[in-house]
């Protein structure tokens, strides 16, 4: 006699659930659509691409080879491995965050070079998920390229990482990478704002970024003006951070204080950065800015 | 004139009511060390009123600067009027923005596509935007294309090899992919070889009859407007001077260009 056991009840979703799974997936979809368009270029542009990849580590070598050299040309004892590692640290997150901050911060700036700025803006799509794409696609690319950089270096400098702490490192750009988001998607509305100009003056905060955030030496070396903009920048607590972090071991709790800046910066920019962007997007409306060329 | 534009809403595709856009050139931000320069007003258009019915192929006739492609551009929601109300199916423009977004597509004069990626690549982009998935992109996309004459060899391939005709059947593909009630279509034949040109003007036929899609045509072409569209208006600096049939426009004589000419002022005479 065979003997059938009640299977066990299915769960079926509410209709409400699947509702928001549908919603959910449909977002998803057009968030995906920036992500893939960026991915496709990238790939038609891969020429490119290379000349980019190996300008920047090239770049990241000559500085490097500063450091290996610091005892010949002082004529001093100096920690040449320390010295290497510290600019490598430099060198890596600069490459990093200096990518998610130019993808983003361009996002109108490609879309004017294209002409498609019209067709993009018109389109369904909420802001907000147009920037989410956008800012998953920077912080992928931007890691690829920088883990590349970083791995062609290491190789060639025989990096030791044995007392690093990776997880604070890893806490550090994670929550380092929201605060560089913020501040690229308020960026972004420069070339919403100023068609022909804005994306030269988005390069002009790019190159800021870079002197006033300690990313080869440390802040107290600028002149004191300099040194009031540095807090202004959340790359300096990042790369303060996560040197802590890779250089002496020093676990998260260590650098909770500059987790708690990034992470308050991180709330007030991304909101902040998207209402920016909604105003000037509304300003660019009224007054014809939208167009394909200046 | 008034007796078309006063269509209940419900019953119109698309609604304007007294609507003006001026454009101030005044730069955002004055440096100190330059001089102050006085903004220069340019009223692009002035009062605009006319109602586009359901299934119709609107055309809108102007010289060069007369306010057409503003006019596309509000109703694209790419602009904020000034003053006066846009409503789409209904839906007024600037407070429904999303839906109405949803309800129309646009093709401009110049086919703007990421020029290095494939039809496909950019149909794709499209598709998603629009909520399309990938698959159903790439089947309706393709069927889309094949009506076009669009190889599926060439839909793989970088834009930037494409003839500005093929480039313009992409534009137009695009816009047919995501099925809109509502096509604006922006001077599309300008700079077409006449067979290409004779190829768009048949799908905008065929959109209206098999989609019942309503069209808002702009054009500098006499013939084009003559042979496509249901009714015209003619803009001239900005305000609609005329709103008729082509037949009842042409009742006084001549062709559709004498017309033109006839309503339209002269800038070197006016000035």
């Amino acid at each position: 006699m065979m003997i059938f056991a009640p299977s066990p009840p299915k769960r079926v979703p509410s209709r409400e659930t699947k509702n928001i799974m549908l919603a959910v997936g449909r977002d998803l979809n057009i968030a995906y659509a920036f992500f893939e368009r960026n991915w496709n270029l990238i790939r038609r542009y891969i020429g490119w691409e290379i000349v980019w990849i190996v300008y920047s580590l090239v770049n990241a070598l000559t500085i490097l080879f500063i450091a290996a050299a610091t005892e010949r040309i002082t004529g001093q004892a100096v920690d040449t491995r320390f010295f290497v590692l510290y600019l490598l640290i430099g060198t890596t997150m600069w490459s990093y965050l200096s990518a998610v901050f130019d993808v983003v911060a361009e996002t109108i700036a490609w879309e004017r070079w294209e002409g498609t700025i019209e067709y993009t803006l018109m389109a369904p799509v909420p802001r907000w998920l147009h920037l989410i794409g956008t800012c998953c696609f920077a912080v992928t690319y931007a890691v690829i390229r920088a883990a590349l950089i970083f791995a062609a270096v290491a190789l060639m400098f025989n990096v030791d990482l044995g007392h690093a702490n990776v997880l604070t490192a890893l806490i550090v750009i994670g929550v380092g990478s929201i605060c560089v988001i913020g501040l690229a998607i308020v960026a972004a509305v420069l070339p919403l704002l100023f068609t022909e100009r804005g994306a030269q003056m988005t390069f002009v905060i790019h190159s800021s970024l870079l002197l006033i955030s300690g990313v080869y030496a440390p802040i107290d070396v600028l002149p004191n003006w300099l040194q009031v903009l540095s807090p202004l920048s959340p790359m300096t607590y990042v790369l303060r951070a996560v040197r802590a972090g890779l250089l002496e071991g020093a676990p998260p709790s260590a650098v909770g204080g500059d987790l708690v800046i990034l992470a308050l910066m991180g709330v007030a920019l991304i909101p902040g950065g998207l209402l920016v962007f909604r105003a000037a997007e509304r300003y660019a409306r009224q007054t014809g800015r939208l167009k394909r060329s200046g | 004139m008034n007796a078309l534009a006063t269509l209940q809403p419900v019953q119109a595709a698309l609604a304007l009511r007294a609507v003006s856009k001026v454009f101030a050139s005044r730069p955002l931000l004055r440096l100190p060390w330059r001089s102050p320069t006085t903004a220069k007003r340019v009223v692009a258009v002035d009062d605009v009123s006319l109602t586009v019915r359901k299934g119709e192929i609107f055309g809108v006739l102007g010289a060069n600067g007369s306010g057409k492609s503003t006019l596309i551009r509000l109703v694209s929601t790419l602009l904020l009027p000034d003053s006066g109300t846009l409503e789409v199916f209904g839906l007024d423009v600037v407070r429904n923005e999303l839906r109405v977004k949803q309800l129309i597509n646009r093709v401009s004069v110049d086919a703007a596509f990421f020029k290095k990626l494939s039809p496909m690549e950019n149909l794709l982009y499209a598709g998603r935007l629009y909520g399309l998935r990938a698959d159903e992109t790439q089947r309706r996309g393709l069927e889309v294309l094949d009506k076009l004459g669009i190889s599926r060899k060439v839909a793989f391939n970088p834009m930037e090899h494409m003839s500005r005709g093929m480039q313009q059947k992409v534009a137009i593909a695009r816009a047919l992919l995501t099925s809109p009630l509502l096509l604006l279509l922006d001077e599309p034949t300008t700079g077409l070889d006449p067979r290409s040109k004779k190829d768009v003007q048949r799908m905008v036929l065929n959109l209206r009859e098999e989609q019942d899609t309503t069209v808002v045509l702009t054009t500098h072409d006499m013939d084009e407007a003559d042979r496509l569209c249901d009714r015209l208006a003619v803009l001239d600096h900005g305000r609609v001077i005329a709103l008729d049939t082509p037949e009842h426009l042409k009742q006084a004589g001549g062709s559709m260009e004498d017309v033109f000419m006839r309503l339209t002022t002269d800038e070197e005479e006016a000035a």
